[in-house]
């Protein structure tokens, strides 16, 4: 059950994670107040009301919206939706939070007791979800330096204040940095697919905190934890689990003992550092919101939420292997994301020559293959190409009736994938098509016999290698729009009947 | 209907009585206006109901309700009647300080809903009126600005915290006011200065624009001389507002239209836990006298129990500060109010420099309970059992309201008590709301009104009323005015008051 990973110390070491992700959700506007959410790179505190800044006498009202997003999450990570659910008050002093307190859920939160399953050694392991609750993102402090002083101040930026956010947190159900990897990409995929979530880890739109042990195999008693923060990609999750493992495990070889603390990854050195000890941690003084009244949540509302949602990845993945007879592979790539799984199905549908099995098997190729290679090369996702599903299929339907051949069809590709033009434009634009016509072809291998003498000569002698080399001479002078296979029969027959 | 009355004094008129004179134009909203800003002028200097008095707004407005009352067009019993605003209440561009030091120069880019319906209603605000610090005090003296003084007797409290609203209305300085009740900040104040306040069902009137004190126990209320206007200020700022949560749904019924003076079988309940031994014998024999009075108006009375009314004040003094904490953690300097972060060594600091300065004793102290009661290891221990006794105390109302259609009690154990007596006792100040709190915990309404006179000073009597049902109380109280006339007597400010001439020269300066 329990997966390798590849720290070296692990033989006698047994490593704990649990996470807690935050993310913002794609509501039009924040949690409490009429605000638009999209901020993006707008100037700073253009996003801002009296609520969300805190002024005297202000009270937040719900956005029913985000209640919909937690609850549609919840469902998809197969978690109690209780009747009840209510807002409390997360009391902290600091400048980022304008009213002194984020309004979060304490003990009755929307979502509770879920799971979801990541692949561990070719079979799945299923990871508890504790809860899912709903709160309000904090400002930002951006910080300075004034050039004339040298003296440090910092600026508060509130357009991010009030932005909802969804927390859900893990139960200590990994056992590896990978596994951490793992959930955090299916909870990433979960959450894109639902629609509620950007999923962006390094725009900070979803933000992942690590808690982490380690204890002796065998052992029962968790260890010591530390808390990690600062983790802005997939794999710096990964990066700094493992070297956080290996760090509490050297202490723990050493005699030594681990401190409970809050512990920072520095992406640049691959370490972590102390931020925080438990000494030091804040007494939230958690009460219940009484701006808001609890939140019932009527079963009718919940099953109309659950009818709305739309296939995840797991039911798509399955569905993908029965339903197009694809390789585990082939559904697992394609249904990572929601955007290249439905632009994958819109190719299917227009692909026209062969069994659904034949059309799916060569969409996923170009899919998986070259049209992947050229977004990776571009840094660009399948949402921003600009390829259409059905320009794609009018490639894949030229190369299936022949009028063009492979080559060409890589070339296409890369040209539409550039220019924006879609591949079958181009073919009529260009006229493009396999030069398949014998009459032709014969007149073309005339004249490549005629102007290479030496090598019909060598031909007359045996030398098989000859035809290669006048194949070529012909495909260069049709610039590669007749296949070989057409060419070679041709030529020897006409070099055939010299001999004679 | 009509008392008799000087028409030079139009001060001394009722909402109700000016409303008709208005439309008769015997009167303009600009004279009646007018008249109130010279009141103040006379009076106020030895009052000191208002902290700040807007009177080129007010004239403004009241030219606006002169056209509107011209035209005889959107008039509303409060068209042109020069009212004042407790300065918890946020008003656009007119400062509001909750009679903080850490808001003396707050400006708000927005007004309280309130504020809003008023204005809607066509009715004047002459300024922002006095009271205790963020509403947490029982006498108006924790203002960062001055004690109020009882108009009655310039040496005792009006009460508190909206101690400003009942005292300017005693004093003929505003024909209605707005005040706040968390723990009976609008009865309290009204019984020691000879007013009607209420305090409205939990969820009758928006918050939004309320500076917050204990958000769950808040309620904005009218103060006013007669039942009558109280249901007339009532009916224009009660309803559902969308941008307040815990606002209710709930229709509002005409209020002055259940002023029948009809109260035969009216049911009323006299809880033994409100009669008990260290209230003023004064103040239980007004109590009891106005008892009698609705007896001979044909209510019947009945003696029932509010078994948990002892552990009202401690639980509330659990659960509003608290609260408190919380709603007051805002104010940090960063971004409005006082701040001396430039002169703080670092973060911390400057939160500890700012919130030492910008809050009083009283607030502090709230604070620091609140705080601590809900601090890791003592939250099931305060907080949690202090709900748990809310619970109870609600629970008391309904089986009580399952006997009875209203309460009758003594408003506060005492009458007005003298500047500067409780000062230092904290806990005989919070003995002042023994009989207004449960209400507030219950989120049930009350009103306090005239009942009489002990030693020269008023007595206040409560009526509370089930959820919702502002208009029997109103009722009781109205009926009760009409066949007593302790509500028409004034208090003598005559020699507090400036000389007409000193009056007439700073109003020729004071106006444009
Ligand atoms: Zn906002």
């Amino acid at each position: 059950m329990t997966a390798t990973t590849k720290a070296p110390a692990e033989t006698d070491y047994e490593i704990v994670i649990g996470l807690e992700v935050h993310t913002q959700l794609l509501t039009q506007s924040k949690m409490f107040c009429p605000c638009d959410a999209h901020y993006a790179d707008d100037a700073p505190n253009s996003h801002v009301c009296m609520v969300c800044m805190g002024m005297p006498g202000v009270l937040p009202v719900i956005n029913q919206r985000a209640v919909e997003y937690t609850i549609m999450t919840g469902l998809a990570l197969h978690c109690e939706i209780p009747e009840l659910s209510k807002f409390d008050r997360k009391n902290y002093f600091y400048p980022d939070l304008p009213k002194g307190y984020q309004i979060s859920q304490y003990d009755l939160p929307f979502c509770r007791n879920g799971w979801l399953e990541i692949p561990v050694d070719g079979s799945v392991k299923r990871i508890g979800i504790t809860r899912a609750h709903l709160e309000e993102d904090t400002g930002r402090l951006l910080h300075r330096t004034d050039p004339a002083t040298g003296e440090a101040y910092s600026l508060v930026d509130l357009n991010r204040a009030g932005i909802p956010l969804l927390e859900i947190v893990s139960e200590p159900d990994m056992r590896s940095p990978e596994e951490a990897r793992l959930y955090m990409q299916k909870l990433r995929s979960i959450l894109v697919y639902l629609g509620v979530s950007s999923g962006r880890m390094e725009e900070g739109s979803l933000r992942c905190d690590a808690n982490i042990s380690v204890r002796p195999r065998g052992q029962k008693e968790f260890g010591t934890k530390t808390e990690i923060k600062n983790m802005n990609s997939f794999r710096s999750v990964q990066r700094a689990l493992e070297y956080e493992a290996e760090r509490q495990i050297q202490v723990l070889r050493e005699g030594g003992r681990i401190v409970q603390e809050t512990r920072g990854w520095v992406e640049a050195k691959g370490v972590t550092v102390s931020q925080r000890t438990k000494e030091e941690a804040n007494d939230y003084r958690y009460f219940p919101e009484p701006d808001l009244p609890p939140v019932v949540l009527s079963r009718a509302w919940i099953d109309e939420i659950r009818a709305k949602m739309p296939e995840l990845p797991d039911a798509k993945r399955a569905r993908f292997m029965s339903e197009y007879g694809l390789s585990e592979y082939d559904a697992t790539v394609l249904t990572d994301e929601r955007a290249v799984a439905d632009y994958f199905e819109a190719t299917v549908r227009d692909v026209t020559k062969g069994d659904l099995a034949s059309r799916a098997k060569s969409a996923a190729n170009w899919i998986t293959g070259d049209l992947a290679r050229l977004l990776n090369a571009a840094g660009s996702d399948i949402t921003q190409c600009k390829i259409t599903p059905a320009g794609l299929a009018g490639l894949i339907n030229a190369l299936d009736s022949g009028t063009i051949s492979g080559k060409q069809a890589k070339d296409i590709l890369e040209r539409a994938f550039a220019s924006g033009d879609q591949p079958t434009e181009i073919i009529q634009r260009e006229g493009i098509a396999q030069v398949s016509d014998a009459g032709t072809l014969e007149a073309v291998a005339n004249q490549v016999i005629a102007a290479n003498p030496k090598a019909v000569e060598d031909y007359r002698k045996g030398k098989a290698a000859a035809v290669q080399f006048l194949i070529g001479q012909v495909m260069r002078q049709t610039k590669g729009s007749a296949k070989p296979d057409v060419i070679q029969p041709i030529l020897v027959r006409l070099l055939d009947a010299l001999k004679e | 209907m009509t008392t008799p009355t000087m028409t030079n004094e139009p001060w001394r008129w009722t909402i109700a009585e000016t409303a008709e004179k208005l439309r008769a134009k015997e009167i303009s909203a600009v004279e009646l206006t007018q008249a109130h800003l010279d009141r103040i002028r006379a009076v106020d200097g030895a009052v000191h109901a208002f902290l700040r008095v807007t009177a080129d707004e007010a004239l403004a407005e009241a030219k606006a309700a002169d056209e509107r009352l011209a035209r005889g067009q959107d008039l509303t019993p409060l068209t042109g009647i020069p009212l004042a605003l407790k300065d918890v209440l946020v008003t656009e561009g007119i400062t509001t300080t909750a009679g903080s030091r850490f808001l003396e120069h707050f400006v708000p880019p927005y007004s309280a809903t309130v504020v809003k319906r008023l204005r809607a209603a066509g009715a004047i605000s002459l300024g922002k009126l006095n009271m205790d610090e963020f509403a947490m005090g029982s006498s108006t003296e924790n203002s960062a600005y001055g004690p109020t003084h009882n108009p009655w007797d310039l040496d005792r409290v009006p009460g508190g915290s909206s101690g400003g609203s009942a005292a300017a209305v005693a004093a003929g300085e505003a024909m209605g006011t707005l005040g706040s009740d968390t723990g009976g900040s609008i009865r309290q104040p009204a019984a020691l200065t000879n007013t009607v306040g209420l305090k409205t069902t939990y969820g009758r009137v928006s918050r939004y624009g309320l500076i917050a004190f204990a958000s769950s126990l808040d309620q904005i209320g009218p103060f006013t001389r007669t039942a009558r206007d109280c249901a007339l200020l009532l009916q224009h700022i009660a309803g559902y507002d969308p941008n307040d949560s815990t606002s209710a749904d709930v229709s509002v019924p005409d209020y002055a239209a259940q002023l029948t003076g009809d109260i035969k079988g009216l049911k009323i309940g006299i809880p033994k836990e409100y009669f008990v031994e260290g209230t003023e014998p004064g103040v239980v024999k007004v109590v009891e006298e106005a008892i009698a009075t609705l007896k001979t108006l044909g209510a019947e009375f009945i003696d029932i129990s509010l078994p948990h009314t002892k552990y009202g004040l401690p639980a509330y003094y659990i659960i509003a500060p608290a609260e408190a904490s919380a709603n007051l953690a805002r104010y940090d300097g960063v971004k409005y109010g006082l701040s001396l972060r430039a002169e703080a060594a670092d973060l911390e600091d400057a939160y500890m420099r700012t919130r030492q300065a910008g809050f009083g004793p009283e607030v502090r102290r709230r604070i620091m309970l609140g705080t601590y009661a809900l601090s890791s290891g003592y939250y099931d221990a305060y907080y949690k059992r202090a709900e748990q006794v809310r619970t109870l105390i609600r629970r008391d109302f309904d089986a009580a309201f399952a006997q009875c259609d209203v309460i009758i009690s003594p408003t506060s154990p005492t009458v007005a008590f003298k500047l500067g007596a409780r000062v230092d006792d904290p806990y005989a100040m919070y003995l002042s709301d023994l009989f207004t709190i449960p209400a507030n915990l219950a989120g049930i309404c009350g009103v306090s009104f005239q009942g009489g006179f002990s030693e020269g000073l008023p007595v206040g009597v409560q009526l509370l009323g089930k959820p919702f049902d502002e208009g029997t109380i109103l009722r009781a109280a109205d009926a009760f005015q009409r066949v007593t006339d302790y509500h028409t007597r004034w208090p003598n400010l005559a020699a507090a008051a400036k000389p007409k001439g000193a009056t007439k020269a700073k109003k020729a300066g004071g106006k444009k």
